[in-house]
C-alpha cells in the first residue's frame, strides 16, 4: 500500500480547520472525507460557473460513471505512467467455505485478500478517459471535431496524504475537444487563460504554469521532461496551504496519444493526415473550494459579497 | 553499437518508418517515435547494454537519434 505523506504544519492545521467547521466531515482514511453543506455549496457554485462559461461553445454533455473498464485503462498506458496511483476493483470470487472465512478474517480485520479476484473494473482516474472511446465508435470526425462537457466526476487516485488539497477521491470537472492539431491546441491555450479569469473572479490570486503529470519512476522521469520540454501540459497554480502553490486546474495536450489507441480521425478531405488530436481540460473542484475557503476565510457570511454573487451564494 | 542501438529501437520504438532507412542523426520523433515509446527505448537500451542512464540523462534530447544515445552510452561507459 502507498506510504502516507504527512501535510506540513499549515497543512495539517488547515485541514483541522476544515473539519471543525463542517467543510469537511472525517472518514477515518486520510484524503477521504464528507462534505458539509458550506463545502457543496462553494464547489457546485464554481462548477456552475465553469458550465457557463463553457456553455458559448455548444458542447455535447455526456456523464459517465465513477467507474471506468479495467481494459480502458489498460490500452491508455496509466499502468506504465502511473501505477502508484490505480485503483483496481476486486470482488470475492469463492465457495461458502472461503466466504466464511474471509468474514472471518475480515471481522478480525486481518488480510482478506487471499479470497479477492479481480473485477473488469477500476476505478476512474481522470474524467475524460471514457470519452475517447465513446467519440471513436462513432467514426471520423467532421471538420472542427468535437467538444465534450464530461462534467464533474469522482475520480480516484491512491496517495494518501495529510493534505488536505491531496484527495484520494475528488471531483474533476472536464471539458474535452478532440480535432484538427492546430484547433486543438488553439482551444486549449485560450481556455487556459479563461480559466484564469474565472479563478480571478472569485478573488483568488491564480497564475499559471508549465507542469508534468506525477509519473512514476525513473522511466517517469523521462516522461515528465518530455512533457515539460514540448509544453504539453499547463497549470493553473494558487497559493491553500503548504510551501507551494497548488494546481487547481490543469490543461493538457495529449497529441495523438489517445487517438493512437481509440483510431480517432478527422473525415478525410484533402488525403493529408486524418489523425484527430486530443487535449482536455480539468478544474480541481475540492481544491479551488479549500483555495477559496483558504483565501476569504472560514465564515462564508464574511466572504465579499462580489465573490457570493459570481458563486450564486 | 550503433547496430545494436537501431535493434533496440526497431522493436520498441514504433517508428513510422524502418530505422534502416534513418540516418544516425536523424530525429527519431519526426520518425513517429512517442515519449511512450521512448520510456521502452530506453528500458531496452539498458538491458540490451545492462548499463543504467545518469538521471540527468533520463529527458527527451539523449533518446532524439541513433547518434545523441551512442553519445549517452558511452558516457556511461558502453565501448564505441
Amino acid at each position: 500500500m502507498a506510504d502516507f505523506r504527512p501535510g506540513t504544519p499549515d497543512q495539517e492545521e488547515f485541514l483541522r480547520e476544515l473539519l471543525g467547521a463542517g467543510y469537511l466531515i472525517e472518514s477515518g482514511v486520510p484524503g477521504v472525507y464528507g462534505r458539509g453543506e458550506a463545502f457543496e455549496r462553494v464547489r457546485l457554485g464554481f462548477d456552475a460557473k465553469v458550465t457557463a462559461a463553457s456553455e458559448e461553445e455548444s458542447p455535447e454533455h455526456m456523464v459517465f460513471p465513477p467507474l471506468l473498464p479495467r481494459r480502458q485503462m489498460e490500452d491508455v498506458g496509466y499502468l506504465q505512467s502511473f501505477p502508484h496511483l490505480a485503483c483496481t476493483v476486486f470482488s470475492f470470487d469463492g465457495d461458502e467455505e472461503q466466504a466464511a472465512e474471509q468474514e472471518h478474517r475480515a471481522a478480525a480485520h486481518e488480510d482478506w485478500s487471499d479470497f479477492q479476484e479481480m473485477t473488469d473494473l477500476v476505478l476512474k482516474p481522470a474524467a475524460c478517459y471514457p470519452v475517447y472511446p465513446a467519440i471513436a465508435a462513432r467514426g471520423p470526425l467532421a471538420p472542427g471535431g468535437v467538444l465534450v462537457d464530461a462534467g464533474g466526476t469522482y475520480v480516484f487516485r491512491h496517495e494518501p496524504s495529510g493534505d488536505p488539497a491531496r484527495l484520494q477521491a475528488f471531483h474533476q470537472r472536464e471539458i474535452v475537444r478532440i480535432g484538427e492539431p492546430e484547433t486543438v491546441v488553439e482551444w486549449r491555450n485560450r481556455w487556459r487563460d479563461r480559466s484564469l479569469e474565472l479563478l480571478r473572479s472569485v478573488g483568488l490570486d491564480a497564475v499559471p504554469d508549465v507542469a508534468s503529470d506525477p509519473f512514476f519512476g525513473r522511466s517517469g522521469r523521462l516522461l515528465a521532461r518530455s512533457q515539460r520540454a514540448q509544453e504539453l501540459k499547463f497549470e493553473v497554480l494558487v497559493q491553500i496551504a503548504g510551501p507551494e502553490p497548488t494546481a487547481v486546474a490543469s490543461f493538457n495536450y495529449h497529441q495523438d496519444h489517445f487517438s493512437a489507441v481509440y483510431g480517432l480521425e478527422m473525415a478525410a478531405d484533402d488525403g493529408g493526415d486524418t489523425t484527430a488530436h486530443t487535449a482536455c481540460l480539468g478544474f480541481g473542484l475540492e481544491r479551488i473550494t479549500l483555495a477559496l475557503v483558504r483565501t476569504h476565510g472560514l465564515d462564508q457570511e464574511g466572504w465579499p459579497a462580489a465573490v457570493l454573487a459570481e458563486l450564486g451564494i | 553499437m550503433k547496430e545494436q542501438i537501431r535493434e533496440v529501437i526497431r522493436e520498441h520504438g514504433r517508428l513510422a518508418v524502418d530505422v534502416d532507412t534513418l540516418a544516425d542523426d536523424a530525429d527519431l520523433y519526426q520518425a513517429g517515435m512517442t515519449s511512450h515509446a521512448s520510456v521502452n527505448v530506453m528500458i531496452a537500451l539498458e538491458d540490451s547494454f545492462d548499463i543504467e542512464f545518469l538521471d540527468s540523462m533520463l529527458k527527451r534530447s539523449v533518446f532524439e537519434s541513433v547518434d545523441s544515445i551512442a553519445a549517452a552510452l558511452t558516457e556511461v561507459g558502453v565501448p564505441a
